[in-house]
């Protein structure tokens, strides 16, 4: 873990990476690794900038200290057109989808081809409909973004992500939201994508069942640290109480239930100030 | 992609109709239509005081607009207004004799050079000059005249 | 007073950082003109939205102005018997000011408050950091093409709502009120110069179209992106677009009519 040079293995490799947003430290000096052709978890609770590490990640952010290591670039001394050249090879699935709004599904899965590549159009079409295929919204092509619901977009953002064959993707919580049905599909295409086309992927979630289903290796943040980490069958024989507290749900534990107050007595009794 | 074609179509319809809208505003409303330097000849007339001409003030013979000023200068030597017109070279008969007046477009209107022929058979040429000419009547003037008159008259 | 003073500072700080913002986006936006001229269809795309969209309240409004201006001017004028220069008094005031000035407020109404709309939407549903990520710069593919369409429509709007409005002082001044047809126009021709007044309108509406896009597209782009940000951030638009375009107004006045 503190050899600073990269190992082939590895596809992306963080180092000693701090990060803050304001006053706020959101990563203390974390080191984490991701394998080639594996999936890799990141978990936590919400707001420990699960998604900030994915921008770190796809050169979006810049580091306070650190280092990431992106197939051996690292990403932040790469200059612009390089950067851009790294990031086609990178899937990111967004929350929300992020799909384009004023255009159709099939426009939408076309557009990274339409921007990046000179294919002539009939080409781009049997790519694009391959691609939708893969997802099972070959049918929705004419359908605007609006017209999807929260399963559809997503999948139709993935079959996007996926439309320059890229060697990574990055998911941002892909199972939030999700009806269980959707939930078992979406789990079943990064499982099977990752597969078939051999790609290597970062999920960040905070679902812990569905997450540990997939992944190979899982990381646990909190409070800008990694608390845990190991395969998932190791995650859950964890002695840290605070994984334990994250894997099992409990309400109380390491993570507090109550937002830091003054003591309960005395703020009740305090009459006077308003607050 | 039918979609697309009628919105290009639109578009079509907007940029030529504020093309259009622009070159009406060229052609009909400014003065751009005289400014194609047609073929033309230079004469020179002398004021005593050309009021407010400009430089573009029309210059028309019996109303009709054949030319216009190109430019005003003041002589040092002999005090007066030297203004050059340029004519169109289709009305190229205007006689040597011919009496150049600076008249009033109305009682506000703008000033612009009147031409009357005279009778005399050899035309004006190019760089000629008009030996009559008439000044412009200037308004305060003529006001403070006729003011001036009626009161002899009262006494 | 001392807090008072504090404020200042900040609030003079966070304005110089927002104008330095704002410039570095205006060059990113620029150094994409030349791609997007490559790719005509993503220009043409915007052009719809951008102008034809605009197209009717500026002829509708041009039509009113014009009127109106054929009636007051009519009355003014009939004063002084010198109803005949009806047409140099509209046209004028046309093509000069209102022309440019109004379609610009217009403008900046109909199609900068829904350039910030979508452009701060989109910020704020990761449209555009997912762009970012697909390696496609958000600025010269979704905000260049938006700025060179307010460049090119703002002109052909003002153009259409001065002769639009020229038209509906005609209508008004001789149709209705009997002044002289012939009068109209061809006072109107020899006092409105093409150098003088109807370049320089263009060359206002130009400058217009240009601040109007600018600050349209940086709002959007710079906005909070959450629903109240974005609605704070089209406020903006319009109160900082109709500022600038009446300020710039004055200043270009001064300079192209000052000198007569």
């Amino acid at each position: 873990m503190l050899n600073s040079v990269p190992s082939q293995d590895n596809l992306v490799s963080v180092r000693n990476l701090s990060f803050s947003r304001g006053n706020k430290k959101i990563f203390d000096d974390i080191s984490l690794d991701f394998q080639r052709g594996k999936i890799t978890a990141i978990m936590g609770p919400s707001g420990t900038g699960k998604t900030t590490l994915l921008k770190l990640i796809g050169g979006q952010l810049f580091p306070d200290q650190g280092v990431i290591h992106v197939d051996g670039q690292n990403v932040h001394k790469l200059r612009r057109t390089d950067l851009y050249n790294l990031r086609k090879r990178l899937g990111m699935l967004f929350q929300s989808g992020a799909l384009l709004t004023d255009m159709t599904v099939y426009d939408n899965v076309a557009f990274p081809l339409r921007e990046h590549t000179h294919l002539p159009e009939s080409m781009i079409r049997t790519l694009v409909l391959m691609k939708l295929q893969a997802v099972g919204l070959r049918g929705a092509r004419n359908l605007m973004p609006n017209e999807l619901s929260g399963g559809m977009a997503r999948r139709v953002a993935l079959a996007r992500a996926i439309a320059l064959d890229p060697m990574m993707i990055l998911y941002d919580e892909p199972f939030t939201g999700q009806d269980p049905i959707s939930m078992g599909v979406l789990v079943h295409l990064i499982k099977s994508l990752n597969n078939i086309l051999g790609l290597t992927s970062i999920i960040v979630s905070h679902d812990v069942h569905d997450t540990s289903a997939i992944a190979d290796y899982i990381y646990v943040l909190s409070e800008g640290r990694i608390v845990g980490q190991g395969t998932p069958e190791e995650i859950q024989r964890s002695d840290s109480e605070w994984v334990q507290q994250f894997m099992t749900g409990a309400a109380d534990g390491p993570v507090h239930f109550h937002y830091p107050a003054k003591d309960y007595v005395d703020d009740l009794m305090s009459t006077g100030n308003r607050y | 992609m039918q979609h697309t074609n009628n919105q290009d179509t639109l578009v079509g319809i907007f940029v030529a109709a504020g093309i259009l809208g622009l070159f009406f505003l060229a052609m009909h409303v400014s003065n751009l239509s005289s400014f194609v330097e047609e073929d033309s000849y230079t004469i020179t007339a002398r004021f005593e005081n050309s009021g407010g001409l400009k430089v573009k003030s029309p210059v028309s013979a019996a109303g009709v607009k054949i030319g216009k000023v190109s430019s005003i200068s003041f002589d040092p030597k002999t005090y007066q207004s030297v203004v050059q017109m340029s004519i169109d070279s289709k009305y190229n008969t205007m006689p040597d004799d011919t009496t150049a007046s600076i008249f009033t477009a109305g009682l506000l209107g703008e000033q612009y050079v009147n031409l009357e022929p005279g009778g005399s058979d050899t035309y004006l040429k190019a760089d000629g000059k008009i030996e009559i000419t008439q000044s412009a009547i200037i308004l305060e003037k003529a006001i403070g005249q006729f003011l001036f008159k009626s009161a002899e008259e009262k006494k | 007073m001392s807090q008072f003073i504090q404020d200042l500072g900040k609030s003079t700080r966070t304005s110089f950082t927002k104008l330095g913002r704002s410039t570095y986006f205006l060059l990113q936006t620029v150094s994409g003109i030349l791609s997007v001229l490559l790719r005509p269809r993503l220009l043409l795309n915007q052009m719809y939205s951008v102008g034809v969209l605009s197209f009717l309240i500026i002829t509708i409004s041009g039509l009113f102005v014009g009127m109106v201006l054929g009636l007051q001017g009519y009355y003014t004028l009939s004063d002084f018997g010198a109803e005949e220069t009806l047409g140099v008094m509209v046209a004028a005031s046309l093509v000069r000011e209102l022309g440019p000035v109004v379609s610009a407020l217009l403008f900046a109404g109909r199609a900068g408050s829904a350039l910030t709309a979508e452009i701060g939407l989109m910020k704020a549903t990761e449209q555009l950091s997912g762009m970012e990520m697909m390696a496609v710069d958000p600025v010269k593919r979704i905000i260049t093409p938006r700025f060179l369409a307010g460049l090119i429509s703002m002109p052909l709007l003002a153009g259409l709502f001065s002769a639009v409005g020229i038209i509906g002082g005609q209508v008004i001044g001789s149709g209705l009120l009997g002044v002289d047809e012939g009068a109209y126009w061809s006072q109107m021709q020899a006092s409105i110069d093409f150098q003088d007044d109807i370049i320089n309108g263009v060359i206002k509406s130009v400058v217009f179209g240009f601040v109007t896009s600018w600050i349209a597209l940086f709002e959007g782009y710079d906005a909070i992106p959450t629903s109240e940000g974005v609605s704070r951030a089209t406020t903006r638009t319009v109160v900082n677009s109709a500022f600038s375009i009446l300020g710039l107004d004055f200043i270009l006045t001064a300079l192209m009519f000052g000198d007569h």
